[in-house]
């Protein structure tokens, strides 16, 4: 434990694998996962709501599993793989995910969708069919103030819809992350 | 290709690409070099004296630039922060941006130190020394109301004010009452919790002595007048800009210590300053809303008429006045009589200091503690006479052929289906079927409830002459040289969806293809002064100005493609969405080639200035008055005391509809924070001051699973405030939504004769009245 605030912490040296791209870095020990990401990374994709990991606004995928990058030192993400939602799909080539949380109004003012997609990710990873109360209860640590939730049960039902009828399980690649699909238009309206 | 309409369409939402991609940029996303980051030393006293602060470790930690005290920001002219309010007869407290000898709440920055990284800047506030004293601090507003600890000494006083409304005859109104009900509804405080908490980044540029203010906000332009005299800075030096914000519901609504004193260090240190608040400052130092205690009597007749209303507001302010504080209680006072016909009304507001947070507006923001404690009552009233709580509203409603319809609180409600929409809503809820179903589960001994709330709302914030600051709003509309149509927009959304339907609204009028439109917010740099986004009034409000700006570029165009024909304007009309002369198929001009024609300038009519653009602001004659029918269905469990929610119908009134979708939405987030307030959600400090949920561990804010799925219904009944017929949703879920479900809990116990329990209806409370209850009532 750091306890001569003055004195300058020793770096450690990791390495990581973000979004398919080997990452060499050196890092104090108490550098959180979530602003190696946004702070050293750029990728500011993933977002910070809370200070106890309740909201779940940071979660990413560590080695294709669903945590809170606010509660993981980066230390410990030594010689895995993470994803973040950048590294899911862009405008024009979106995640399932993405593209029903879009169709569906699954978001308002967007900051805690990025962790909710990456969570919904994971829901559906364990259970690729799952039930309403299912994904209530699998997307239990992200705390969304907009939408009531209606229309992010509605999202992830119709993604996990989507995979289920698109993507045979041999064409999923890997961290567990499902393929995107082919381009889809971004210009709106249904 | 036929021209097909948007308005009323359900188009995808064209902010939601960089959302749900994670490629927008909210307040922390924006990096700049040489960034000093912000940390706050904050009392961890309710009240305090504060003897001294000492810095000098602080600004010898490695990497801090300074650290300051609120004498340093007074001494160098930092002004006070500031309070919206027309009000007359009001204490206004100084309120320096950082505690000046007294801290007044726990959380109020004392002290601040900027550094080169954020984790040295919190290592280094660990090391301000501040020396306090601890003085007596007062929590509850009733105890504050009674006199010492005055929460201000030199006020002599803990009441900022006394608002009183009368109108009518009370007492005989109590006098030919053949029942009166008193109860008294505690509203409890809450905290509104946008997943994004409050960010600012100050920028100095030296040479333009120019201000830059990045900060999460749904006001950028009135901040940027109100840091203008905080700061003593010219207004025009001063740039705000709302980048992505991750939620407001009102709590973004303001002037905070934390932009004024960013603002400051920034030119006094030449570097960038930026602060990112934790969950936990943010439960601390953001603003809180509700908290009051109603104490409501009404008179009635056996068959349910209600004859006259007493109600005495008591609203917990806090220590210090944020920018509309003493203003949102008032709201309750002016919305109490709901959409019933009560003419004999006596009331009065008052609004006293705590050793707390301001509060201010959260959603809703004073009409929901109305709307719930008319509600309840006339739930009351049908427990008490033993009729319908359906009933007993349509018993009071007032009549769909009396608007415009004036209150007796002196608001004009501008149109309303009140009986017809509670109606449509039992149909949809099979209301009968419902109670049949109840009647079913008592005879097993299970505790099912249905509530009902009908509900009216006050909106589209507002006619400026009723409002504590201006309250029109503007736009401005540009058909570029290309085509591209430039909409300028003086509100800031910041998830209502306004790039989206505002884009709906200039695809029709000016047949132009959603992908040329682009709508601009948020920068006061870019876009002509504008009020902003709240109180349900970015539509309502923004969206009439928008209307009135494209009804000029049309008649210039017509103009326009008038002279080229040699016709005259009058005889020239927008037709499926093309410029056209009546009557003849044949000619057609876009509003893209006028566009063009106004930009080369050599074939305008004489005398016509070029450009195609304009700008226009809309002040809202009245308010406007959305309103509708929720009805929950509970089942309580009696082991435990714990509510499900089985059922949840909403059938709302907001006029047009632009987008359904997104108006879908709104109700939902609506819904769920009055569903959380009814059964979650409670800021607790203890009798010191010490805030006992101060983290997301604590306050029960809905997850997932603590929600229902909700059904949506509509009826629209247009209102002739603005130009677009509509009205505001975005607060109605949850003025609405309160009272429906607490009425249902209360349904579910009526056998066990337990009238009232005030929020949040947690199992604990539920289950000890159902072991304490007597029996029916």
């Amino acid at each position: 434990m750091q306890t001569n605030l003055s004195a300058k912490p020793a770096l450690i040296p990791i390495d990581v694998e973000v979004n398919g791209k080997r990452e060499s870095l050196s890092v104090e020990p108490r550098l959180l996962l979530v602003h190696l990401l946004r702070e050293r990374l750029g990728l500011t994709g993933t977002h910070v709501g809370c200070d106890t990991s309740s909201c779940g606004a940071c979660t990413v995928l560590l080695d294709g599993r669903s945590v809170k990058s606010c509660t993981v030192l980066a230390v410990q993400a030594d010689g895995c793989s993470v994803t973040t939602i950048e590294g899911i799909g862009e405008a024009s080539a979106l995640h399932p995910m993405q593209e029903a949380f879009w169709a569906e109004h699954g978001l308002q003012c967007g900051y805690c969708t990025t962790g909710m997609i990456m969570s919904a990710i994971d829901v559906i990873r364990r259970n690729p069919d799952p039930s309403d109360n299912e994904i209530r209860a699998g997307i239990g640590g992200n705390i969304c103030r907009c939408t009531g939730y209606h229309n992010i049960v509605r999202a992830v039902k119709a993604a996990a819809k989507a995979l289920r009828e698109r993507v045979p399980e041999g064409a999923r690649k890997g961290n567990g992350v499902p393929a995107a699909p082919e381009p889809v238009g971004a210009s709106g309206g249904e | 290709m036929a021209f097909t309409t948007l308005f009323g369409a359900r188009i995808r939402r064209r902010e939601d690409p960089r959302l749900i991609t994670g490629r927008a940029t909210y307040v922390d996303d924006v990096k700049t070099i040489g960034t000093l980051h912000a940390a706050f030393v904050r009392s961890p006293y309710g009240h305090a004296k504060i003897r001294s602060i000492d810095l000098s470790e602080a600004k010898s930690h490695p990497g801090v630039f300074g650290a300051f005290a609120g004498d340093d920001l007074a001494r160098a002219g930092v002004k006070d922060l500031p309070c919206a309010h027309k009000m007359t007869e009001l204490l206004v407290p100084p309120h320096p941006p950082l505690a000046i000898g007294e801290a007044r709440y726990v959380g109020e920055p004392v002290a601040v130190v900027v550094a080169n990284d954020p984790y040295a800047a919190r290592d280094a506030a660990e090391l301000v020394h501040v020396a306090y004293d601890e003085l007596p601090a007062v929590v509850d507003p009733l105890k504050a109301l009674d006199g010492k600890p005055f929460v201000h000494e030199a006020f002599g006083t803990n009441v900022a004010y006394r608002l009183p409304i009368a109108s009518g005859d009370v007492e005989s109104a109590f006098k030919s009452a053949d029942v009166v009900i008193k109860q008294r509804f505690v509203n409890q405080r809450l905290a509104p919790v946008p997943v994004e908490p409050r960010g600012v980044l100050a920028q100095w540029n030296p040479g333009d002595e120019a201000l830059t203010i990045t900060t999460s906000t749904q006001i950028p332009h009135l901040l940027r007048t109100q840091l203008a005299v905080v700061l003593g800075l010219p207004e025009n030096h001063i740039r705000v800009i709302a980048p992505e914000v991750g939620g407001g519901f009102g709590s973004k609504l303001n002037v905070y210590s934390e932009e004024v004193a960013c603002g400051w260090i920034a030119m006094k240190l030449g570097r960038p300053v930026k602060f990112i608040e934790t969950r936990s400052e943010c439960f601390q130092s953001m603003i809180h809303g509700r908290d009051q205690i109603d104490d409501v009597e009404v008179a009635v007749k056996n068959d349910g008429t209600i004859l006259g209303m007493r109600l005495r507001v008591v609203a917990n302010l806090g220590a210090y006045f944020q920018l509309l504080t003493p203003v949102i209680p008032t709201l309750t006072l002016l919305m109490a009589p709901g959409c019933y016909r009560i003419s004999n009304v006596a009331t009065e507001c008052i609004g006293v200091f705590t050793n707390t947070m301001a509060t201010d507006a959260y959603r809703g923001a004073g009409r929901p503690e109305a709307t719930y404690l008319i509600e309840r009552t006339l739930d009351l009233i049908a427990r008490k006479l033993e009729l319908d709580p359906v009933d007993v509203r349509r018993k009071n409603f007032i009549a769909a052929d009396a608007f415009p319809y004036t209150t007796a609180m002196g608001l004009t409600y501008d149109s309303g289906r009140y009986e017809a929409t509670m109606d449509y809503a039992l149909r949809a809820a099979d209301y009968a079927g419902l109670r049949r179903m109840q009647a079913a589960a008592r005879k097993e001994g299970r505790f099912l409830g249905i509530g009902i709330s009908t509900y009216v709302e006050v909106c589209g914030m507002g006619p400026s002459a009723a409002m504590p600051a201006a309250g029109w709003d503007s736009a401005t509309v540009r058909v570029e040289p290309t085509g591209a149509v430039t909409v300028l927009t003086g509100i800031s959304p910041h998830g209502q969806g306004e790039e989206t339907t505002f884009a709906q609204i200039v695809a029709d009028e000016l047949g132009v293809p959603l992908e040329q439109i682009t709508v601009v917010h948020g920068d006061t740099d870019k876009v002509q002064y504008g009020v902003g986004t709240f109180g349900s009034r970015g539509t309502a409000v923004g969206g009439a100005a928008l209307k009135m700006a494209l009804d000029v570029i049309k008649q210039k165009a017509i103009a326009i493609a008038a002279h080229q024909w040699e016709a005259s304007p009058n005889d020239v009309e927008y037709r499926d969405g093309k410029i056209a002369i009546k009557g003849d198929p044949s000619k057609t001009m876009t509003t893209a080639e006028a566009g063009f024609l106004a930009f080369m300038g050599d074939r305008l009519p004489p005398g016509m200035e070029p450009g195609l653009d304009a700008t226009r602001r809309f002040e809202p004659p009245n308010f406007v008055y959305p309103f509708g029918t929720h009805i929950c269905v509970v089942e309580v469990d009696p082991q435990t005391g714990q509510t499900k929610i089985l059922r949840y119908l909403a059938v709302d009134d907001c006029g047009r509809i632009i987008n359904p979708t997104i108006v879908g939405g709104q109700i939902h987030g609506g819904i769920a924070q009055g569903v959380a307030q009814a059964l979650f959600e409670e800021v607790v400090y203890d009798e010191n001051g010490q805030l006992l949920t101060g983290t997301l561990a604590d306050y029960a804010v809905p997850r997932a699973e603590h929600l229902p799925s909700f059904e949506l219904d509509h009826t629209v009944t247009p209102t002739e405030v603005n130009p677009l017929g509509v009205k505001g949703v975005g607060e109605a879920g949850t003025i609405a939504s309160t009272p429906a479900v607490v009425n249902a809990v209360l349904d579910a116990l009526q056998p066990l004769g337990v009238t009232h329990l005030d929020m949040p209806l947690k199992p604990e409370k539920v289950w000890s009245a159902i072991n304490n209850a007597g029996g029916p009532s």
